[in-house]
């Protein structure tokens, strides 16, 4: 249902009486989707992805929410520590745009800063809680057998385990600083990477050039990472992509709840502070959590749209 | 005698989006009580949509764009969607292809069978099972109380085929329209199957339609035979004629391809000299010739039948093919 | 039977390496939980300590503790919690009816509700309502939960009030069993709401997907060949089978959806688990704590259990609790 919509093309009542017309492929039994031209795999990719509008304006969301984080302080240079006008202050005030929280910080300069930390927790977690799925799920699906069937336990064991409740243990014992939050979101959030990994490990190594390559007299550890790897790589990379926009809302949970590190501004930590105050001062929470809510579903969209972009066959669902 | 499923001129259309094509042009067939129309072609020949659109199921993009279907002396084409429903599973009924996937997998033989009957014959639970249990034992599958307790991955592909005749026969329709009953299964299930519709016609009034690729079956099983090429029925007769002196070179060429039928009249056939298959394949839809849609692979095809539409010529009392060359060659 | 008892010895598996890595964040912690245990008591007597480290046997080598840890656990005896001075045991029993009524209720709210707006945009797959679930749905689930709750407490305690926004019952004294019961009913109805958004937003696409596959199959059309109305089509036929993803998913997310209980307990006030498990991080108090991540894997593993039951009773092919009847020789026979 692509090209088609832009080849012009007459409806044609009496096909016996259609002038003959380029050469096509004969019509698949079910599903009428037309043949297209081959194009580059990127290129492709590139167009699938730019047809799917709510993709782009994933896009769109991500780049505005990256600029706000990242060119955004040198435009709003407030300290989001000080204390610019009474507690409280309602947004349209004279020093803060977008009013202050309860010690009279600007809200503004604290969405403005915050997003760093925020994006480098969610990135971070999200990175180490891809890399530990993939070395559990490569393995598992590669060896497979009593190997497979090990790993998997833990994985089930993971996840059975309410990640926020185990995370939440693993901050407070270890105190709530970047590092430890990072490291806790990473360590409880790898399971459904490890699955996807192991899934992909095991379609793949059955394929031929995996069994050539290992005829050819390569080691395991190399047909792992530089034979099947690569070929495993496009879902995977979609799946750290989303696994960022979890972590940040685990990040958020975990500030609400206090456990964030009160010494980095992050939104979720103005959330967490506001949030007895929320009655008094609604834009305290309601804005802190239009970023998140916004970063998390720029990067849902273009996730979804890479995936797509990927599965041309589902993307009529 | 009246008909009592009768096509007419029907066309229907599918549209990709792209461009609408006509899938069926200007069918018509007759189906007599008591009698089995043959239906055959290659696959792709729009035999499925022929009984699709009879049922009233056409798929999403499908669409009746003209012609009728009169069902006893209703017009199914312009019926309203509600008394269709009544007739639906009641009157007119049908088997489809694939046994293995045409039955829920989620619910039991009982219930799957029982389900016509309260729908058409507002039985209570108690009597549709009764009737149910009947039903599996007029399709001849052992141990009947047992399978009604079943479900559908517990059966062989023949035993899910026997219950989807048991749902098409429940409520004792006049019309059953069978796609294939066979074509999944294996040869000695398939004869297990044919001969099992034949006896319970016997027992009953009832008209089949049977499609089939297969012009072995055909002569075993059917009275007429319509035989459909690229979206258009090309030849129909009285089985016994048209398998004597096939008309059609297509016709021809399909009993070539089928040994046991070549013994006959086939054998004296010039082209059917070896076994085999007429060369090429059905052109997809939307790339038929313009004229004769046949004229690419037919062995007799001149200009005239590449430039010129033909046009149905009698070739006998009830028998008649769509050929510019039909009348000649049968009498060579 | 046998895949119900393999499945059971998985279950005390996974139990056990639960109290197994509890202990283990007892002994990775830093300082030995006696000192901090004391810390946060605020100092203690020397006996008190002597008599704590042998209640904990801290001068035993590390198996054995690990085994005398699991033997309190088995029993029953999770220590005493810190802050309440009272076993952490009936701590726990006391707030576990509402954390398992909440994520009840929110269960089956998203099943319901996500189900029927799966079915109704596989239905109309252009229609208006189909996009705004594909929205919604992405909507649903890139909120944050806790934030959502925050968004309906600033709307019903200060816009609209007709919903309670704290606690599971009214501070004034309510008639009767009904009432009582009508009582937590009006609480539930935010905590619950919020919590079912995310899973509102999930079930209505995943069921959508499915719908949209089943309404494909073969034995639909059959169906509607048997002279079925639509209603009966999708109802009697679609439904069951298009509801097959979303029990699985639901299994599989029994530990997400307690994780979102816990913070939407600490948004209403709600006295669950959850509520528990933040009030025991603000006191530090970790035998609690420990506790409840105890307990928590034990709600996951029996709504896994409950849910591959349900799956088994769902789709026959599943579960092996019927015999299979005997084909091979029948079908030779025939
Ligand atoms: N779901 C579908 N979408 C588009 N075209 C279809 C579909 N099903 C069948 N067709 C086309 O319709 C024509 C008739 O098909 P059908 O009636 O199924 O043939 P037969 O039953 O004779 O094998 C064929 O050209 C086929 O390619
Ligand atoms: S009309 Fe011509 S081309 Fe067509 S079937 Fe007859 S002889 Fe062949
Ligand atoms: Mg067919």
């Amino acid at each position: 249902m692509t090209d088609a919509t832009m080849e012009p093309d007459i409806a044609v009542t009496d096909p016996a009486q259609s002038p003959a017309r380029q050469p096509r492929q004969p019509m698949p039994d079910k599903g009428m989707e037309v043949p297209q031209k081959p194009a580059h795999p990127v290129t492709e990719f590139a167009r699938a992805f730019a047809r799917n509008q709510s993709a782009i304006l994933g896009l769109v969301l991500l780049i505005a929410m990256f600029a706000l984080t990242f060119i955004g302080p040198f435009f709003y240079g407030v300290d989001p520590y000080e204390m610019v006008d009474m507690p409280f202050a309602p947004p349209g005030g004279d020093y803060a745009p977008l009013g202050t929280d309860y010690i009279g910080r600007d809200i503004l300069a604290g969405i403005v800063t915050g997003g760093k930390a925020t994006l480098a927790v969610g990135a971070s977690a999200a990175f180490i809680s891809v890399v530990i799925g993939i070395l559990i799920g490569s393995i598992a699906g590669f060896f497979g057998g009593w190997i497979d069937a090990a790993l998997m336990k833990v994985t089930e064991f993971f996840q059975i385990l309410p990640a926020l409740l185990l995370a939440m243990l693993l901050v407070s014992v270890f105190g709530a600083k970047l590092l430890t939050i990072i490291l806790s979101i990473g360590i409880v959030s790898w399971p459904q990477t490890a699955r996807l990994a192991r899934a992909e490990f095991m379609r793949i190594r059955k394929l031929d050039y995996v069994a050539a390559a290992r005829t050819a007299g390569a080691k395991n550890a190399y047909l792992i990472f530089a034979v099947i790897l690569p070929a495993a790589l496009p879902p995977l990379i979609v799946a750290a992509g989303l696994a960022v926009g979890s972590a940040i809302l685990f990040e958020a949970g975990l500030s609400f709840l206090g456990l964030g590190d009160p010494n980095v501004m992050s939104w979720g930590l103005i959330i967490g502070q506001n949030r007895n105050y929320l009655l008094d001062a609604w834009w305290t929470v309601t804005l802190p959590g239009i970023a998140i809510f916004v970063t998390v579903l720029a990067i849902s969209l273009v996730g979804d749209g890479i995936n797509d972009a990927l599965n041309p066959k589902l993307r009529r669902r | 005698m009246q008909p009592i499923l009768s096509v007419r001129d029907l066309i229907v259309e599918v549209d990709t989006g792209s461009a609408v094509h006509r899938v069926l042009d200007g069918v018509s067939l007759d189906l007599y009580p008591g009698k089995t129309l043959g239906v055959v072609g290659e696959s792709g020949c729009g035999k499925s949509m022929t009984a699709l659109a009879t049922m009233g199921l056409l798929p999403d993009r499908f669409r009746i764009a003209g012609g009728s279907i009169r069902l006893g002396d209703e017009e199914l084409t312009t019926v309203k969607p509600n008394r269709l429903r009544q007739l639906r599973g009641n009157t007119i009924s049908m088997i489809f292809q694939e046994p293995m996937t045409s039955l829920n997998p989620l619910l039991t033989v009982e219930r799957q069978i029982a389900e016509v009957v309260e729908l058409h014959q507002g039985k209570s639970a108690t009597e549709a099972r009764e009737i149910a249990l009947e039903t599996l034992r007029a399709v001849q599958i052992p141990s009947p109380e047992e399978r009604l307790a079943a479900y559908p991955h517990e059966l062989s592909g023949g035993m899910r085929q026997r219950v989807m005749i048991a749902i098409a026969l429940a409520c004792r329709p006049k019309v059953i329209i069978a796609d294939e009953p066979t074509t999944a299964l294996d040869v000695t299930v398939q004869a297990q199957i044919f001969g099992l519709l034949r006896d319970l016609q016997c027992n009953t009034d009832t008209a089949i339609m049977l499609i089939t690729h297969d012009l072995g079956a055909v002569a075993d099983m059917a009275d007429e035979v319509a035989v459909f090429y690229a979206g258009k029925s090309i030849e129909t007769g009285p089985v016994a004629d048209i398998l004597d002196h096939p008309a059609h070179p297509y016709t021809r060429g399909l009993m070539s391809c089928t040994p046991r039928l070549r013994l006959g009249a086939a054998a004296r056939l010039p082209e059917a000299g070896t076994l085999g298959e007429i060369p090429g394949m059905v052109p997809p839809l939307g790339r038929f010739p313009k004229a004769c849609r046949f004229a690419p692979r037919c062995p007799l095809a001149d200009t005239r039948c590449t430039t010129e539409a033909p046009l149905p010529v009698a070739v006998g009392p009830n028998q008649s093919a769509l050929c510019w060359h039909a009348k000649e060659e049968v009498y060579v | 039977m046998k895949t119900l008892l393999s499945k059971l010895a998985s279950v005390v598996g996974l139990l056990f390496a639960v109290v197994a890595l509890n202990f283990l964040l007892i002994q990775f912690a830093p300082g030995d939980p006696v000192e901090v245990i004391v810390g946060e008591m605020g100092g203690a007597s020397e006996e008190l300590v002597a008599q704590m480290r042998a209640e904990y046997g801290l001068d035993k080598p590390v198996l054995v503790q690990l085994a005398i840890y699991v033997g309190k656990i088995v029993t029953g005896d999770f220590g005493l919690s810190i802050y309440y001075n009272q076993p952490v045991l009936s701590l726990i029993l006391q707030r576990l009816p509402a954390t398992v009524l909440l994520m009840l209720a929110s269960m089956t709210i998203a099943v319901v509700l996500g189900t029927f707006l799966g079915i109704f945009s596989a239905r109309h797959p252009k229609g208006l309502l189909s996009h705004f679930v594909t929205l919604f749905s992405l909507a649903g689930y890139s909120a944050p939960v806790f934030w959502t709750g925050l968004m309906l407490l600033i709307l019903f305690s200060s816009v609209w009030p007709i919903f309670p926004v704290s606690g599971m019952t009214s501070i004034r004294g309510v008639q009767g069993v009904f009432g009582y019961i009508l009582d937590v009913a009006h609480h539930l109805v935010l905590p619950a709401v919020t919590l079912s958004s995310v899973y509102i937003a999930l079930y209505s696409r995943l069921s959508r997907a499915s719908m949209l596959d089943v309404l494909g199959a073969d034995y639909i059309r059959t169906a509607r060949a048997k002279g079925l109305s639509e209603r009966q089509v999708i109802y009697g036929h679609a439904l069951r089978n298009g509801i097959i993803p979303v029990v699985t998913m639901l299994g599989l997310q029994m530990g997400q959806l307690l994780a979102g209980a816990t913070l939407v307990e600490t948004v209403f006030n709600w006295p669950g688990l959850g509520r528990l498990a933040y009030e025991s991080i603000l006191r530090r108090d970790y035998p609690t704590l420990l506790a409840i991540l105890f307990f928590s894997a034990v709600i996951v593993v029996v709504a896994n259990l409950l849910t591959d039951l349900a799956y088994g009773k769902i789709d026959p092919r599943i579960g092996g609790r019927r015999k299979p009847a005997p084909r091979k020789t029948k079908e030779a026979t025939q």
